[in-house]
């Protein structure tokens, strides 16, 4: 490792607070482009599986549930 | 090709050459106001505008930089190895700025042709280089890019 | 290239594929991203001008040089779906616009970040800066103007049109730095002559910004899964694919 000590790496030089920041706001925004589209499919998996239970529940198909 | 998506593909072909050379007119009557600074010889040709807020960039000369005694005032030169500009300055001046790297300084040129500035930048080149390397290359009397020095 | 091309057109084909690439990718993605970040934060040594803080190279580097590749991925894709009509191409070019609005975000963000302590401001107007604020609100106005429409036909038509246009923006920010006297520095790795960075800080740029294209298509296919599950969800193949999940 570059750096002598976990306080070193902390610090950087005085720079700590300018890299620390880059990188956390780096790794925010990658978390929350992979995760916003598999919350979406994993919604919308759950919305139509349920809508083809109410679907196969109902003996008409046109009951509510089947839009 | 299908004759109809022959057609679609010029159409596509015209809106990206025709905002091309759109875009291309703005940007080339606009060159001078996208120009960040102007460089010291074309502040000594008269091109900059005297009593404005502009700036100026260049190299800090070496051996040119002089710090008051009692405050932050400073006063160097601006070169780009034609010409050089006069600059000075009080106030906070960033990490990188140093004898023999690049500034940018933005402020109003007096009747004398010395730059009151009253911000200045700190510009860096390309070059990264590790602490060790550079004072290797400078014992070995070569540049990074393998010229004597 | 025909059949590939068509195949590219069938959404449950796309699916599989697509679930099928994400499965091996999206590991070594993570895997990259974490071993680049951690050997530029850490095991690299620090910069003779810059000191310590040259270590935001690491992810402003590959955020810009992926957004600008990207927008090329947006606009092919716009035009494709222009001139053959083909859905999957429009699907593509949605996908697209969020993920490099995002790292054109970081890109600006670390630059600015990184500008701080070394030129000694946050921001300024210069042409690299600039047109890289162009390029963020182009994307986010493709993801805007798609949410405008009603008819999603027409909304394709306008996102592609405007990706289009926008092109010729993805040349300015790249020669920007050698136009126009700027205070951003020139580039340090070059396709032809030399690179002027140093070996033992080359390296973990190289592997960052191979993971951050790999990001990229990641979140392109995760995306466009997404929405195809969305657009197809009245289609047999999404009938069934809901039917083994539920049995499972």
């Amino acid at each position: 490792m570059y750096f002598d000590s976990l306080q070193a790496a902390l610090h950087m030089g005085g720079h700590g607070f300018f890299v620390w920041t880059a990188y956390a706001v780096t790794v925010v925004t990658i978390a929350a482009i992979l995760i916003t589209p598999v919350l979406r499919r994993r919604r919308f998996l759950r919305q139509l599986t349920g809508q083809l239970k109410r679907a196969q529940g109902a003996a008409d198909p046109s009951a509510p549930g089947e839009r | 090709m299908h004759p109809v998506r022959k057609q679609r593909l010029y159409l596509v072909l015209f809106i990206a050459l025709f905002s091309s050379i759109a875009i291309g007119l703005v940007v080339y009557a606009l060159r001078g106001n996208i120009n960040l600074f102007y460089p010291p010889a074309d502040v000594a040709a008269g091109m900059a505008p005297v009593g404005q807020p502009i700036r100026v960039g260049g190299m800090v000369l070496e051996d040119s930089l002089q710090r008051s005694a009692d405050s932050l005032a400073i006063r160097f030169k601006l070169t780009d190895y034609q010409e050089s500009v006069a600059v000075v300055y009080e106030g906070i001046l960033p990490d990188l700025f140093a004898e023999g790297q690049g500034a940018v300084a933005s402020g109003v040129l007096n009747d004398e042709g010395v730059l009151e500035a009253s911000e200045i930048l700190a510009k860096h080149d390309e070059n990264y280089m590790p602490p060790e390397v550079t004072h290797a290359l400078e014992s070995s009397g070569y540049d990074e890019k393998g010229k004597a020095r | 290239m025909w059949p590939i091309f068509h195949k590219f057109g069938s959404p449950p084909w796309l699916y599989a594929i697509s679930g099928a690439i994400l499965r091996w990718l999206l590991p070594i993605t993570l895997l990259a991203l974490v071993t680049g970040m951690v050997w530029g934060l850490l095991f690299t040594p620090s910069e003779n001008v810059q000191g310590n803080s040259y270590r935001i190279i690491y992810i402003h580097v590959p955020a810009a040089v992926v957004a600008l590749a990207g927008y090329y991925v947006m606009a092919f894709a716009g035009a494709i779906s222009l001139i053959w009509r083909m859905k999957m191409a429009d699907v593509a070019m949605k996908a697209a616009a969020p993920v490099g609005a995002a790292l054109t975000f970081v890109a600006l963000f670390t630059g600015a970040v990184w500008g701080k302590p070394t030129w000694g401001t946050w921001w300024v107007w210069d042409a690299r800066i600039t047109s890289m604020l162009i390029l963020l609100f182009l994307y986010l106005g493709v993801v805007a103007l798609y949410e405008a429409f009603d008819n999603k036909e027409a909304a394709g038509k306008a996102c592609a049109v405007l990706s289009l246009v926008g092109m010729v923006n993805i040349p300015i920010i790249y020669k920007s730095v050698d136009w126009w006297y700027s205070l951003h520095q020139g580039a340090s790795i070059k396709f032809t002559g030399e690179t002027s960075i140093h070996s033992s800080m080359l390296y973990p740029l190289l592997l960052m910004i191979a993971a951050f294209y790999a990001l990229f298509t990641c979140c392109l296919l995760l995306n466009m899964r997404a929405e195809l599950l969305q657009r197809e969800q009245r289609t047999q193949w999404v009938r069934k694919l809901i039917n083994e999940d539920v049995v499972n």
